[in-house]
């Protein structure tokens, strides 16, 4: 369970170009469960997700993870807690350029200091998954979109994490990949995951697929469905 | 354990990353490697040559007694021999036999001398390898010579020395006493110079300055001066060098900040990746070290080992001319290899040092970036 409570998150304080871009956000993700946050572009899906996933801290207000206030650990114990935890599928998918889709789904996995040959057999396992074994030794450019997607959620489960997310993970698919995409998280759900989704994509967040979807505008909740 | 993969997973990423960006560590790695090579030949044949020299030196008589007349030297007169050789302390006393000869056809100076204890036969030379090469002489040939008149004289050429100890005899003829004398008219009961052995070396400064009372009209020149002029022959030769490679390293300085400070939009970019998927903000100064240590690593060792080929094997032919520049006939002659540790503990923390600072620093500021920062590109 990863809870926030009073959430506020204001970039450049102090300067003139102060904005604030999460406010009084308060949310209970539920476990196993799909979470949407549906909202137009600004209205602070990227930033709650990025504090949801310990990528940023608040300005004010707490999280909680596993009944544990996690808010204020120093930066080593919150990136333990990213990387084993969270596995993060970009908008860009912001993969590494130059190096191949195997070594692209490695390198979360090498500060854990897992055995270079293990790692690479889970890696390649991973992308057969995927469908990407043939892919495995391509460099990323030559990929198309959907494979370079693949690559993306290969390398956001390398390190087995409890929850997955996604941040426009369809912006840049078509209807026929987006519809891929959401198959490959309900599989995900089903393997146990909990699954937390920025969209304002209808294929996503009307999708049978979402436990619950949470609607945010300038960086507010503005409906939030209670959790059954 | 983990720990230990960790680093060698973070060193096989930071040897693909090298890879990745070939071009620009390659000319890091050639500008590095230059100014390595350039800096450690120079260290190498300085302190090789400085080595010889004093090797050489090591035998040379522990005094010099030259006249002087009106401030520049003059011969001396075999008799003086007499009033020296009883200060106590001095063992052994000889006039010695020597001097230049400016060949003006291939416009270059010989050293010419008598062989104190060697006999040379009447009519015979030895000479230096340096002068075989350019008159076009070998053993059993003639060496042709003008006397103080113009006549020519001849001789035949009995040995040619060593390229062993090129340095010191690559301009050198070794002739009878008689030939010399009557080669540059040389007055009889006089000779260049007298050495001096002395029983005990710490008393070398006494007798010196009991041969100055004796005979106020010479100059007694101990064997440490001539080490300290020697010295100070080759550090001011080195020096010239070390000033244009300070200026050098200087440059390459400011190459590494700008390549390896001016972290691309795509490296910080990539930065922000690692951090966002699970690395630590040590685990990207790591690799940055790793990528810093293998660029300047193998450049140094690439440099040391061609400035080694270089002072060594090619007889330092880029310094030569700066280096060896006190003779017209270069000695060809190779150094014996001698690297002294301390120097080329100093070379590394002048070149590896600077750059893996210049690596670090603008690493540490890119990776303690918020890693959302990759989210709102």
């Amino acid at each position: 369970m990863i809870e926030l409570r009073d959430i506020r998150k204001v970039f450049n304080m102090g300067k003139p170009n102060e904005f604030v871009a999460v406010e009084g956000v308060s949310l209970a993700i539920v476990p196993l469960q799909v979470t949407i946050l549906k909202g137009p572009s600004g209205s602070g899906k990227t930033t709650l997700l990025s504090i949801l996933g310990c990528m940023t801290r608040p300005t004010s207000g707490r999280i909680v993870l596993h009944d544990r206030e996690i808010t204020s650990l120093p930066e080593r114990f919150l990136t333990e807690i990213r990387r084993n935890t969270f596995g993060f599928i970009f908008q860009q998918f912001n993969l590494i350029k130059g190096i191949t889709a195997l070594e692209n789904v490695m390198v979360a996995a090498y500060p854990g200091g897992e055995k270079h040959s293990l790692l690479k057999q889970r890696a390649i396992a991973l992308l057969d998954v995927f469908n990407l074994g043939h892919k495995a030794s391509s460099k990323i450019e030559w990929l198309s979109g959907g494979e370079a997607q693949r690559v993306a959620i290969a390398r956001a489960l390398i390190n087995d994490p409890d929850v997955i997310i996604a941040d426009e993970p369809t912006a840049h698919l078509d209807s026929k990949l987006s519809g891929e995409f959401m198959e490959t998280m309900r599989r995900l759900k089903n393997e146990g995951r909990t699954i937390l989704i920025a969209s304002h994509d209808p294929v996503v967040y009307a999708s049978d697929l979402a436990d619950r979807v949470i609607e945010m505008r300038d960086g507010s909740i503005v409906c939030s469905p209670v959790v059954s | 354990m983990g720990r230990i993969e960790a680093q060698r997973n973070i060193l096989d990423f930071t040897l693909s990353s090298l890879l990745r960006r070939k071009g620009k560590n390659s000319a890091l790695v050639i500008v590095y490697t230059l100014v390595v090579f350039l800096l450690a030949s120079v260290m190498f044949f300085t302190h090789s040559i400085r080595k010889e020299a004093s090797l050489v030196l090591r035998d040379a008589p522990e005094i010099v007694v030259q006249k002087l007349v009106a401030g520049r030297q003059d011969l001396i007169p075999l008799d003086y021999i007499d009033k020296i050789k009883d200060i106590k302390g001095v063992s052994s006393i000889k006039g010695r036999l020597w001097g230049y000869y400016f060949d003006a056809a291939i416009g270059a100076n010989y050293t010419l001398m008598v062989p104190p204890d060697a006999q040379i036969s009447q009519g015979s030379v030895e000479i230096g390898d340096g002068i075989s090469k350019s008159r076009q002489v070998y053993q059993g040939d003639l060496l042709t010579l003008r006397a103080y008149n113009g006549e020519a004289m001849l001789y035949q050429i009995e040995r040619i020395f060593s390229a062993e100890s090129a340095l010191v005899s690559a301009d050198l003829i070794l002739m009878d006493e008689n030939d010399f004398r009557n080669l540059f008219q040389f007055p009889v009961g006089q000779v260049t110079d007298l050495t001096l052995k002395v029983r005990n070396p710490r008393e070398m400064t006494t007798i010196a300055q009991k041969i100055s009372e004796i005979l106020p009209g010479t100059r007694p020149i101990i064997r440490d001066e001539i080490l300290r002029t020697y010295d100070s022959i080759f550090n001011w030769r080195a020096g010239i060098l070390i000033v244009i490679l300070f200026v050098a390293v200087l440059c390459f300085i400011i190459f590494a900040w700008d390549k390896a400070s001016g972290l691309s939009a795509e490296e910080r970019r990539e930065i922000g990746i690692l951090k966002a998927i699970g690395w630590e903000t040590s685990d990207v100064i790591l690799m940055k070290f790793w990528e810093g240590l293998v660029v300047s690593l193998s450049s140094f060792l690439l440099g040391i080992v061609l400035a080694y080929l270089h002072v060594f094997f090619t007889s330092s032919i880029l310094f030569e001319p700066v280096l060896k520049g006190w003779s017209v006939l270069y000695p060809e002659f190779k150094l014996v290899p001698f690297i002294d540790a301390y120097q080329v503990a100093t070379l590394f923390f002048l070149t590896v040092m600077p750059y893996a600072v210049a690596t670090i620093v603008p690493a540490w500021r890119a990776a303690t970036v918020d890693p959302d920062s990759v989210m709102r590109a």
